[in-house]
């Protein structure tokens, strides 16, 4: 019996969940345009699209891996959603291939205000190895604003949810 | 080399690898007499030589009963063509399409020679891989529209279009897919790729040797070892260097790392697309487990920049070989464990059987490879036939099916899974002491060579080109994404479109990987 064994299995396996990270307020490009009233209708849930504006596919291997049981991203507020009409931020990765630029900018306009725009990975924050040439417009901030970036080929799960908390957690300033 | 009766004066370059010019009129005799054998074109790519020999080449990779092929033909500089292959192997079409929006070769007589890579970026007569193309693309307006795409369109009483992408619902790479359906069954998919092409091959070009190695590795960055290790075979050859032996294991226990990070994630991916999240939580703990070994071993979870031409840039340690192998007997218990759960569950085995089916004779025809071909009965691991070093010394022992459906590429994974471990102990119990690296031979004048691997995905190519400077001349790296997406277009047909993400994750091809 399948089921019989799925239980056994979960209790064998007990609760993985690790302890949330801290913010990393570092990794803000800019002031949070943000009032403290906003802040509070969304409390510290967030809704996340990615957008793959041309990716080697590594980045992508960590936005699987905080899916996973380890992360318990859902504990924190975060989930994912399947259009930019639903998000509050864009998780952009990949140097911006002129293939898909067309295509980001359109789901950054779908995307409701108020939004944030996460840059993933060395390509989102600079370009990476590719660079900017007749096939890829570089880093994401020549193409849309940018809120947040996330360096690392690819950024480590903590990296990535640090760098998702500091876009739509309070700080001082505004809080 | 003799395929069939004619003898085709190639020449060895490596490891069951073989190299040899000819005049573009034999290409297609070539071609048929590969096809009768029961051979394959892996890969098909040009190049610019005028300032080599003044004009351009075209090169193929065929698969043969004594290796791989790699045979190139010189083509005039005014108006360059071959011709074309894609009706003896049919996988061949996007590529010839690729290398004319990329070169401006043309593949003559081709029966599809509609645009592939090029998308509303640079016009029809302008190449980006010529060696005199102009940089100043690079600053030109962004086009304010997505380009038309000629889809080919079916009609009837009641077929209606869903056109899905490039932005996809979940954490998937970017492309387009094209479903033409009556009611929920799906009568043709058609692709459109090309949105993650970003200039990669251009992007080589007058690289130093070293540098190559991490763009390489960032083709398509699941498959990271698979294409580092081409690549640096590729440069290894080409400069007749030596790779320490230590070195050489250890790149293919790099390689065995990524296959079962990969197959780990998949088979809990194949969960969580017929709801059963239980498969999901279950082999991410597991893959989250191995990923932060690898990072505390080799201090990267996806091992990236761990090879480098020449060698490899981390070591294990014995205390570290103790930890991997306790991995690995740990999760093999782990993965037996889930498979006796997916073997019964009902849902997912109903979901799973008879799901975007590739039959054998078809994957045939097609050129289906790696492991979706492996579970299509296309009997064919680059590392049991024609083992590199260290795998000739290894005797992998190849999964295989024969249903050609998503529970057929599962099983798969399963058995490969428990392959590769079993292959990290062997590899850790008889790791060769001695040097991580030895310095490339300097190079003397244009050379080149050839890099064949069997990544978890498939057979990765890397052809390279080396300068009289010693700086990259031409890259080109393969992925078997090329081969294997027209089957996915084949696979779905009479399916549900509900069971299409099912069936596209079930051969988890790459984007970013055919799409440079």
């Amino acid at each position: 019996m399948a089921t019989h064994l799925i239980l056994q299995k979960i209790f064998k396996t007990g609760i993985v969940s690790e302890p949330m990270p801290q913010a990393d307020l570092g990794l803000r490009t800019r002031e949070q345009e943000l009032h403290a009233d906003i802040l509070k209708v969304f409390g510290q849930a967030v809704t996340i699209r990615h957008i793959d504006a041309g990716s080697c596919n590594g980045c992508e291997l960590e936005i699987h891996a905080i899916n996973g049981p380890h992360y318990n991203i859902d504990g924190m507020g975060v989930k994912f959603a399947a259009s930019p009409r639903h998000a509050d931020v864009l998780l952009v990765t990949g140097p911006v291939s002129r293939n898909m630029e067309v295509a980001l900018k359109r789901a950054y306009d779908a995307t409701p205000e108020p939004k944030w725009v996460i840059a993933m990975g060395d390509c989102g924050c600079t370009g990476g190895m590719f660079g900017e040439s007749y096939a890829s417009c570089g880093k994401v901030s020549n193409v849309i604003p940018v809120d947040v970036e996330v360096p690392g080929c690819p950024p480590a799960p903590t990296v990535l949810l640090q760098g998702i908390l500091a876009a739509v957690s309070k700080d001082k300033k505004n809080a | 080399m003799n395929i069939g009766e004619h003898d085709w004066n190639l020449d060895p370059l490596g490891q069951h690898i073989w190299r040899g010019q000819m005049e573009t009129g034999q290409l297609l005799a070539l071609a048929r007499a590969v096809k009768e054998e029961g051979g394959q074109l892996v890969a098909l790519w040009g190049s610019d030589d005028r300032h080599l020999h003044g004009g351009f080449g075209i090169h193929v990779a065929l698969l043969t009963g004594a290796g791989l092929a790699w045979v190139s033909c010189a083509l005039p500089a005014e108006t360059p063509a071959y011709p074309h292959l894609a009706h003896i192997f049919p996988q061949a079409d996007r590529m010839q399409r690729a290398t004319f929006d990329l070169l401006g070769i043309t593949a003559s007589d081709a029966v599809d020679d509609r645009k592939w890579l090029r998308h509303a970026v640079w016009a029809k007569d302008e190449f980006p891989l010529r060696k005199d193309f102009s940089t100043l693309a690079a600053h030109r307006p962004s086009p304010p529209e997505a380009d038309a795409y000629p889809f080919i369109r079916v009609e009837g009483d009641g077929v209606h279009e869903i056109p899905v992408g490039p932005i996809h619902a979940g954490t998937i790479e970017p492309g387009h897919f094209r479903f033409s359906i009556i009611g929920e069954r799906i009568l043709k998919l058609e692709e459109r790729m090309g949105y993650t092409h970003k200039g990669t091959e251009k992007r080589f070009e007058g690289m130093d040797l070293a540098t190559g190695a991490k763009l390489a590795g960032r083709v398509s960055g699941e498959s990271h070892s698979a294409y580092a290790w081409a690549y640096c075979m590729a440069v290894e050859t080409a400069t007749a260097s030596q790779v320490p032996e230590r070195a050489v294991w250890l790149r293919a226990l790099f390689l065995e790392i990524e296959r079962i990070a990969n197959h780990l994630g998949d088979l809990g991916y194949l969960g969580n697309d017929v709801a059963l999240s239980f498969g999901f939580m279950q082999f991410w703990r597991l893959k989250e487990d191995w990923l932060r070994l690898t990072a505390k071993l080799f201090g990267h979870r996806y091992l990236f920049d761990c090879i480098v031409p020449g060698g490899v840039a981390v070591d294990i340690a014995d205390d570290g070989k103790a930890e991997l192998v306790a991995a690995t007997d740990r999760i093999e218990a782990e993965v037996r464990s889930l498979k006796a759960i997916y073997d019964e569950h009902a849902t997912l085995q109903d979901r799973f059987a008879n799901t975007g089916i590739v039959k054998p004779d078809l994957a045939a025809r097609l050129g289906l490879t790696g492991l979706a071909g492996r579970a299509s009965a296309q009997a064919w691991d680059a590392r049991a036939q024609f083992p590199q070093a260290p795998y000739d010394q290894l005797d992998v022992n190849m999964a295989t099916q024969r249903q050609g459906d998503v529970l057929a590429r599962a099983e798969v994974r399963f058995a490969e899974v428990t392959e590769s471990l079993r292959l990290i102990r062997n590899l850790l119990a008889r790791l060769p002491t001695g040097a991580l690296h030895a310095p490339l031979i300097p190079v003397q004048s244009v050379c080149e060579g050839l890099g064949w691997v069997e990544g978890w995905r498939g057979e990765v190519l890397v052809a390279v080109r080396i300068g009289a400077d010693g700086k990259l001349d031409r890259v080109h790296p393969h992925d078997p994404s090329w081969q294997n997406w027209p089957l996915v277009e084949v696979g779905v047909l009479g399916n549900i479109v509900p069971d299409f993400p099912l069936i596209n994750k079930s051969f988890n091809l790459s984007y970013s990987g055919p799409d440079l």
